[in-house]
C-alpha cells in the first residue's frame, strides 16, 4: 500500500459511493442473467455474435438511455426521445430520397441538428421559464410525433446506393467468429451503429465524470439550492443537460436509420420508456444526483437480454416481454430503495 | 485596537414593504474574535446577515471591510466572497452525493475539466490542517451532519477569508458535535479569522464567543463583551425586559384550580425533534411550555400530540397506558393541538370556515360517516357565535379571514371534538390585542369546565396571566417548573437563563 504524504495515514479505500454500488449491483446482474442464458438456453447464447447482435439491435436505445441519464442526474426527465428519434429517421430519410446524390455527411448533420434543435428550445423552456420539464418533453413529444406524420404518412423506404452501403458496413471480428456446417469462418459482426452506441457511452462518462459541466449537472440534481449556494449556475448547467440530450436523440435517429433504413410514423415507440427503466435499473435515481451511463449501459443490455431470452424461449409473446421488463423495473426499484434506506439510516 | 477591525457595519437600515426589519444598526467585527448575534426570532439577525452577504440590498447606512478604503456595496454572495465574507448556512448547503472534496471545490474553478488528484490532495491538506476527520474521496452523505458542516467550513475559508459568518450552525448537532465545532471555531479564530455567531443557544455563546451585539425588533439593544454581560441579563435585553421593573401583572380572570386526576402522563417521552422529557396535566389544569424560541418546547408539545415521529417514552391518559404515534392517535384519546404555524399546519385557507370547523371532528366519526350539511350548518353557526368569529357566511374561504378569525377558526374546530386536554402553541401569535384577551379569558373558562390546556406563548406575561404552571425550556431541556408564587417575571427569565441570580 502506498502510504499517503500529506496525512502520513495509509490511504483508505473508500466505500463504493451510491452511484458505484447501484452500477455494480447492475453489472452483477447482467452478468449473471447472461451466464444463466448461456448455461440454460445454450445455442445462440454460446456465440459471439448473440451479444454483438444485442449490441447491434439496441444500439440506438443505449444511446438515448445516455441520454435520458444526462437529464436525470440533473433531476429532470426527457420523454420527447423517442419522438425525436421518429421524427430525425423520417426526415432524413426523405431527405436521402429527395436525390440519390445526397451527401450522408449533411444527413447526418440533418439529424443532429433536429436533435439540437428540440434540445435547445425544450433546454430553454425548463431552465429559463422553470416549466415542468415532464410537461415540456411531453409536449416535445407530441410535437415530433405530429411533424412525423405531416412529413409523410406512409412508410419511406431508403433507396439511396451509398447509404444502403454504409448499413452493410459491419465491423468484422474473425476470432470471435465461429465455423459453419460447411466448414467456413463466420466473423462476428459489429455494425457501425453499434460502435457509435459504444462510442456515445464512453464519452458521456467521460463527460460526466471529468468536466466541470458534468460534475455540476450531477451537483444541481443532488441538491439544487445547495449547488447554487455553491455558485453552479443552475440554470444554464440545466440548459446544457438537456442540449445534450435531444442532440443525442438526434444521433439516436441517425443510428436507428442505420439499422432499420427505413422512416415510419411509429419509429421507437415507446423507446423513452425503455431508456427510462434502462437508465434506473442501471442505478440512476429518478431523484437525481446519483447514476452512470455504463450502468445506464448494462441497464439496456439487461432488458435487450430478457427479450432475446423470451424470444427464444416458448414463451414468444410480447406481453412476456412487458412483463419481463416490468417485474425487473420493479425488483430494481426496491433493490434500490432498500439499498439506499439501509445506508443512509445506519447514520442515525 | 482599532487596527484590530475587520468590518464596521453602520447605521444599516433595511425596509420590506410594511415593515422596518432593521432601523440604524451598528456592528463591529474585529480579528480573531467571536463575536455573537443575538436576537429572539424576528430581531433582525438574519436580515443583517442578509445584507452583509449580499442577499438584500440595504436601504441605508455603509459596510466598511479592512483593505478597501471607501464603504463597500455588496450585490451578491459571490461579490461578498470576494471581498473576503463567506457564510456557513443553519441548513448545510452541499451536495450530499458528491465527494468531500468535490463539495470544497466545486463552482469556484474555473477550469473546464476536473483534475481530480488534484483537488482532492489539495482537499485533504486542508482538512488535515484544519483537523477535519474528513477523508476527500468520502461521500458526504456518509459524514455525520457535524462533519459536513465543518467541510462547509473549510469550504468557506480556503478561500481568502477574513470574515466567517455562522448562522446557526449548532443547531442540528448533539453535544459532542459541538464540542468538534468549536474546536474548529477556535482554530480559525487563532489564525485570525472574524467569526459572526449567529445562534439562539446560551449556553454556546458563552463558551467560545467573545463578544456580544443584541438586536431586538430590527434595532440595536448594544454590543457587549462577554465577561461583562451575565446570562440573565442578556436574556433581559433579548427579551426587551427591565429586570428591575418588577411591576406585578394586573389579575385579570380567575386562574383555574386545578383538580386531582392526572389526565395526561409521559415518561421519557421523546421524538425526533426533541429530547426525552417527562410531563403530566391535572383536569382543568393550565399549564405553559415557556423558553427561548427554538428552546424546544413546540417539539415537546408536538411530541405529546404525536406530530413529529415518537421515538420513545411511555404515555398514559386518565392512568391507562395509549400508544399515540401520531396526530390520530392523539385525537382519538381526546387531546387537540393548535399548531403554531396556523397557515401551514393549521387552516385550510380554500376551503369554507365552515369546511375547516368540521374537519377535526369529522377525522373523528370516520370516513364512512360524513356530517350532514345542515349538522355542519349548525356546528359552524354555533362556534361562530360562541367566539365571536367574524366573517360574512359559513361559506366565506377562511384564508381571507384576518389572523386572529383564522385562530379562532382552528380553537372551533379542536372544541368542537371536545377534547379532554387542549394544546395551544402560539394561539396568540400575530393577532391584534382585542383578540389576544378574548384567547386567553377563553382558556380560563375552559379551564374552570375541567380541560386540561397546555397554553404556549412567547409573550411571558400572557403565561403569567393564564398557566397556573409554568415548565421553563432551555437548549431543548427542561430546566425549571414554576407554579404559585414563584410565577413572577423575573424568576422566569432567571430560570431560562440558567437560575444565577445576578442583577445589574
Amino acid at each position: 500500500m502506498k502510504k499517503d504524504i500529506t496525512s502520513g495515514a495509509p490511504r483508505i479505500r473508500e466505500p463504493l459511493n451510491d452511484t458505484q454500488l447501484l452500477m455494480t449491483i447492475t453489472i452483477c446482474i447482467f452478468v449473471a442473467m447472461y451466464a444463466a442464458a448461456m448455461i440454460f438456453m445454450r445455442g445462440g447464447f454460446l456465440k459471439a455474435q448473440q451479444f454483438f447482435d444485442l449490441l447491434n439491435d439496441n444500439a440506438y436505445l443505449i444511446i438515448i438511455s445516455c441520454s435520458l441519464t444526462i437529464v436525470m442526474i440533473g433531476g429532470g426527465i426527457n420523454i420527447s426521445v423517442g419522438g425525436v428519434i421518429s421524427l430525425t429517421v423520417m426526415a432524413c430519410a426523405m431527405y436521402l430520397e429527395s436525390s440519390s446524390s445526397t451527401s450522408i455527411l449533411t444527413t447526418l448533420l440533418l439529424a443532429l441538428g433536429i436533435g439540437l434543435a428540440f434540445g435547445l428550445l425544450q433546454g430553454f423552456l425548463i431552465s429559463y421559464l422553470e416549466i415542468q420539464p415532464f410537461i415540456v418533453t411531453l409536449a416535445g413529444m407530441f410535437l415530433a410525433r405530429g411533424l412525423t406524420t405531416i412529413l409523410s404518412v406512409n412508410p419511406v423506404k431508403v433507396t439511396h446506393e451509398r447509404f444502403l452501403n454504409l448499413v452493410k458496413t459491419k465491423v468484422e471480428i474473425a476470432w470471435l467468429g465461429y465455423t459453419a456446417k460447411n466448414g467456413a469462418l463466420i466473423p462476428a459482426k459489429l455494425e457501425i451503429g453499434a460502435v457509435v452506441a459504444l462510442m456515445v457511452v464512453v464519452l458521456v462518462y467521460l463527460m460526466l465524470r471529468y468536466t466541470r459541466l458534468g460534475r455540476n449537472i450531477y451537483a444541481i440534481g443532488g441538491n439544487q439550492q445547495s449547488a447554487l449556494m455553491l455558485g453552479i449556475n443552475v440554470k444554464l448547467t440545466r440548459f446544457w443537460s438537456y442540449v445534450l440530450s435531444g442532440s443525442l436523440s438526434g444521433l439516436a435517429g441517425f443510428v436507428f436509420l442505420m439499422h432499420k433504413p427505413a422512416g415510419n410514423a411509429s419509429v421507437a415507440l415507446r423507446s423513452e420508456m425503455d431508456a427510462i427503466a434502462s437508465s434506473i435499473i442501471g442505478g440512476t435515481l429518478l431523484t437525481g444526483g446519483v447514476g452512470n451511463v455504463i450502468g445506464s449501459f448494462f441497464g439496456t443490455m439487461i432488458l435487450g437480454t430478457i427479450q432475446k431470452i423470451i424470444a427464444l424461449s416458448p414463451l414468444n409473446a410480447s406481453w412476456w416481454q412487458e412483463m419481463a421488463n416490468g417485474a425487473m423495473l420493479g425488483l430494481f426499484i426496491m433493490l434500490q430503495s432498500v439499498i439506499l434506506m439501509r445506508r443512509h439510516n445506519k447514520k442515525h | 485596537m482599532q487596527d484590530d477591525i475587520i468590518l464596521t457595519m453602520r447605521g444599516i437600515c433595511k425596509v420590506f414593504p410594511g415593515v422596518k426589519a432593521l432601523s440604524n444598526v451598528d456592528f463591529t467585527l474585529r480579528r480573531g474574535k467571536i463575536h455573537a448575534l443575538m436576537g429572539e426570532n424576528g430581531a433582525g439577525k438574519s436580515t443583517l446577515i442578509k445584507v452583509l452577504t449580499g442577499v438584500y440590498s440595504m436601504d441605508g447606512g455603509e459596510i466598511r471591510i479592512e483593505g478597501h478604503d471607501s464603504p463597500i456595496i455588496i450585490h451578491s454572495p459571490q461579490e461578498a466572497q470576494s471581498y473576503g465574507i463567506s457564510t456557513v448556512y443553519q441548513e448545510i448547503s452541499l451536495c450530499p452525493n458528491l465527494t468531500v472534496a468535490e463539495n470544497m471545490y466545486i463552482g469556484r474553478d474555473s477550469a473546464h475539466t476536473v483534475n481530480w488528484k488534484q483537488r482532492e490532495k489539495k482537499a485533504g491538506e486542508l482538512l488535515d490542517s484544519l483537523g477535519i476527520p474528513a477523508r476527500p474521496r468520502q461521500q458526504l452523505a456518509s459524514c455525520s451532519l457535524a462533519v459536513q458542516q465543518m467541510v462547509a467550513i473549510a469550504r468557506a475559508v480556503d478561500t481568502e477569508c477574513k470574515v466567517l459568518i455562522l448562522d446557526e450552525p449548532t443547531s442540528s448537532l448533539d453535544d459532542k458535535e459541538v464540542e468538534m465545532l468549536f474546536g474548529l471555531m477556535r482554530e480559525l479564530k487563532s489564525r485570525g479569522v472574524g467569526i459572526v455567531f449567529v445562534t439562539h443557544f446560551l449556553e454556546q455563546v458563552y463558551e467560545v464567543s467573545d463578544q456580544i451585539t443584541v438586536l431586538r425588533n430590527g434595532e440595536l439593544v448594544g454590543e457587549y463583551d462577554v465577561e461583562k454581560l451575565p446570562q440573565v441579563e442578556l436574556v433581559a435585553k433579548m427579551m426587551g425586559k427591565d429586570l428591575n421593573d418588577l411591576a406585578e401583572l394586573e389579575q385579570f380572570g380567575k386562574k383555574s384550580v386545578p383538580g386531582d386526576e392526572v389526565i395526561y402522563e409521559a415518561q421519557e417521552l421523546s421524538s425526533t425533534e426533541s429530547k426525552p422529557f417527562d410531563f403530566r396535566i391535572r383536569k382543568g389544569e393550565v399549564n405553559g411550555f415557556t423558553g427561548l424560541l427554538g428552546s424546544g418546547r413546540s417539539e415537546s408539545v408536538r411530541a405529546i400530540f404525536g406530530a413529529d415521529h415518537v421515538t420513545g417514552g411511555k404515555v398514559k391518559i386518565r392512568g391507562k397506558d395509549v400508544k399515540i404515534s401520531n396526530p390520530h392517535d392523539a385525537m382519538k384519546n381526546g387531546v387537540g393541538y393548535l399548531p403554531e404555524d396556523r397557515k401551514r399546519d393549521g387552516i385550510i385557507a380554500d376551503l369554507s370556515v365552515r369546511d375547516n370547523i368540521i374537519l377535526a371532528l369529522q377525522v373523528l366519526n370516520g370516513m364512512g360517516r360524513p356530517i350532514s350539511r345542515q349538522k355542519a350548518e349548525e356546528f359552524a353557526d354555533e362556534y361562530i357565535e360562541a367566539l365571536n368569529i367574524k366573517t360574512a357566511s359559513t361559506e366565506t374561504p377562511v384564508g381571507s379571514l384576518s389572523g386572529g378569525n383564522q385562530q379562532k377558526v382552528i380553537l372551533a374546530r379542536w372544541l368542537l371534538t371536545h377534547p379532554d386536554y387542549l394544546i395551544l402553541d402560539e394561539p396568540t401569535r400575530g393577532i391584534d390585542v382585542g383578540t389576544k384577551l378574548e384567547i386567553q379569558k377563553l382558556v380560563l373558562k375552559l379551564a374552570s369546565e375541567n380541560m386540561s390546556v397546555t397554553f404556549i406563548s412567547s409573550e411571558i406575561e400572557e403565561m403569567l396571566r393564564t398557566c397556573s404552571r409554568l415548565i421553563v425550556m432551555r437548549d431543548r431541556n427542561i430546566v425549571g417548573e414554576l407554579k404559585g408564587e414563584e410565577l413572577t417575571q423575573a424568576n422566569v427569565m432567571n430560570t431560562i437563563a440558567g437560575g444565577e441570580r445576578q442583577n445589574a
